[in-house]
């Protein structure tokens, strides 16, 4: 057996099914781990260690119950895993990332964590995230900037970089993260892991923080795509607590030792390959393309014409309902309060105090499309495009499968060269609004590494609830390269 | 486009977010900047073209009307800055003869 801390999620479930460890033995080694070079990595918010330390004592006792009375062990009884922490856990502190929820301690457990929870999960603690998940380098926390583990003068991506760089640094086999731009799928990209995010309505966000949320879905990082499918199994499916996910049968995923892809379509995009990219991002993505057509895939050039839009679409209409949804915050029932005189001076004075420059600079952008005499040519009109970008994904998913395409145009950049221009920093997430705006899923794992030895990833994005078709094909494609298998010195 | 001072210490009001002037510069800047970013939507014609606010077909959906234990009040002020016999006390919203 691997040492416990290096052990993947279907590696650590065999572990324990095989009685070779204990959830107690092995979520102390990874407890240990974290002590060890947290300092370092700044992976985590909130961590929780004795209370992992209970709930894997708890789930060991379980497990010697159900087997006694040869009752069926859940799924992932006794695995620990780390939560992002725009997601509610019941009792345990849950930031955002923001001053303003500083001390908020949450009453309800996001769905998709109490299905985990259901299944045995051990919660190890909340990880960094940019403030109300805006951002791509974990630099927009009210706290601290993530190292990404690879270099630690880089970022691990954003915003579930926390996540990313947990299970990059062996701190957790499995992460949750959410993904409203591209926040699980481009710090996957940058911290050298893999991320699903599945398609919109497919997991419930009932607990999940609001940002955008005709965009925002949660999913996982973990290092491998069996591992990501194991989970988003057990997250997804319809829940009456939230009206937008779809009541669509979660398919069981077989993923098996097959390496044939022959009769797999995969569409090429051009407008993904542009001026800008990285040369050494171009050529590995396209080198693993190719790898795809070893495979027996038959690769096509597509087209998604109004990709370029994407990023001025994504940069209306997100903050627009980020402005709806945060205005919530006002000092009344949570959250951070400014004594003052009156209620429109407490609303001013606590959502000016609480909410970092990132945040009200959203706040500002979707406010100013969403007011009278800009709606329609604002937000209105990125609307419009919107249906312009969907309808380029149904186009070409007439023709072809699955789409593959680079996740960001560079590997993880150093801390602060973007922090002065906001715009440049957005400029990162052009490759992975597109799916957001659309609802399709998409699936980022490693594809190599660029000179500087920092890691590649490409992302395939299918139709509308073929996540099982995704994970099949990254399965495939881990199965004949060791890219996932490479992990940081720390 | 390019915001003036003004519309930017308008959109803070609307916004309910008290600004310092150092802010209100930057913001004026940055805004008008991402703003003649996005200004290249019009280059589209869209008058054909109906807006998507969700992804999947909405519908409403109907449940039984079946009563639950709502969350518990004791625990949810135990969040609020400040409460007073089971309600969140706020400053006066109105202003008046006292």
């Amino acid at each position: 057996m691997n040492r416990l801390t290096d052990l993947t999620v279907t590696e650590a479930m065999h572990a324990l099914n095989a009685g070779e460890c204990s959830s107690l033995e092995l979520t102390r080694a990874i407890l240990e781990r974290i002590d060890a070079l947290e300092p370092s990595v700044l992976a985590f918010l909130t961590r929780t260690p004795e209370l992992a330390l209970q709930q894997a004592q708890t789930a060991d006792e379980k497990r010697k119950e159900l087997k006694r009375n040869g009752s069926a062990i859940p799924r992932l009884l006794g695995l620990p895993i780390a939560v992002k922490d725009v997601l509610t856990v019941e009792g345990i502190r849950c930031t955002c990332g923001s001053k303003i929820l500083e001390n908020f301690v949450p009453v309800h457990t996001a769905t998709c964590v109490h299905k985990l929870q259901e299944a045995g999960v051990v919660i190890l603690g909340k990880t960094n995230t940019d403030e109300f998940a805006m951002g791509s380098s974990t630099e927009n926390s009210a706290y601290f900037t993530t190292r990404n583990p690879w270099d630690l003068e880089r970022v691990p991506g954003g915003s579930s970089g926390g996540s990313a760089a947990a299970v990059a640094a062996r701190f957790t086999p499995a992460a949750l993260g959410t993904d409203t731009g591209g926040s699980v799928r481009q710090p996957a990209s940058f911290c050298g892991v893999t991320g699903i995010k599945p398609t919109y309505g497919r997991v419930s966000r009932y607990g999940l923080i609001a940002y955008g949320s005709s965009l925002d879905s949660a999913g996982v990082l973990t290092r491998t795509v069996e591992d990501a499918a194991l989970i988003f199994e057990v997250m997804a499916g319809y829940d009456p607590r939230d009206a937008t996910t779809m009541d669509v049968p979660v398919p069981q995923i077989q993923l098996d030792s097959r390496t044939d892809l022959r009769g797999l379509r995969i569409g090429v995009p051009k407008e993904y390959f542009i001026k800008g990219i990285q040369p050494e991002v171009e050529q590995t993505v396209r080198a693993a393309i190719a790898r795809f057509a070893e495979m027996g895939a038959e690769i096509k050039e597509v087209c998604l014409p109004h990709t370029e839009y994407a990023l001025p679409v994504y940069y209306l209409i997100a903050p627009a309902e980020a402005s709806a949804n945060l205005a919530r915050y006002d000092g009344i029932r949570f959250g951070l309060r400014v004594p003052t005189e009156s209620n429109i001076e407490m609303f001013k004075k606590s959502r000016g105090a609480g909410f970092g420059s990132e945040v009200k600079r959203r706040i500002m952008l979707g406010t100013y499309a969403l007011s009278a005499g800009y709606y329609d040519a604002y937000y209105g009109q990125a609307q419009k495009v919107r249906t312009l970008i969907k309808q380029d994904f149904e186009k070409v998913f007439e023709s072809v499968d699955m789409i593959a395409a680079p996740i960001a145009p560079t590997t993880a950049f150093k801390r602060g060269v973007h922090t002065e221009d906001p715009l440049a920093m957005y400029l990162e997430d052009v490759f992975t609004l597109p799916a957001n705006l659309a609802g399709v899923p998409g699936l980022a794992f490693c594809c190599g590494f660029d000179s500087q030895n920092m890691p590649v990833g490409m992302q395939l994005m299918g139709p509308h609830f073929k996540e099982d078709a995704l994970f099949k094909a990254g399965h495939a494609y881990q199965q004949v390269t060791d890219w996932h298998r490479k992990s940081p010195t720390l | 486009m390019s915001l003036s001072r003004e519309e930017v210490i308008h959109i803070a009001k609307l916004a309910r977010l008290e600004l310092s002037d150092n802010e209100i510069e930057r913001y004026q800047q940055q805004l008008s900047s991402i703003l003649e970013y996005a200004d290249r939507l019009k280059e589209l014609n869209t008058s054909q073209i109906p807006p998507t606010s969700s992804v999947l077909p909405a519908r409403s959906r109907f449940r039984d009307d079946v009563p639950v234990e709502s969350l518990p009040t004791d625990k949810l002020l135990k969040n609020a800055p400040q409460s007073e016999k089971d309600q969140f006390k706020v400053p006066p919203a109105l202003e008046g003869p006292q």
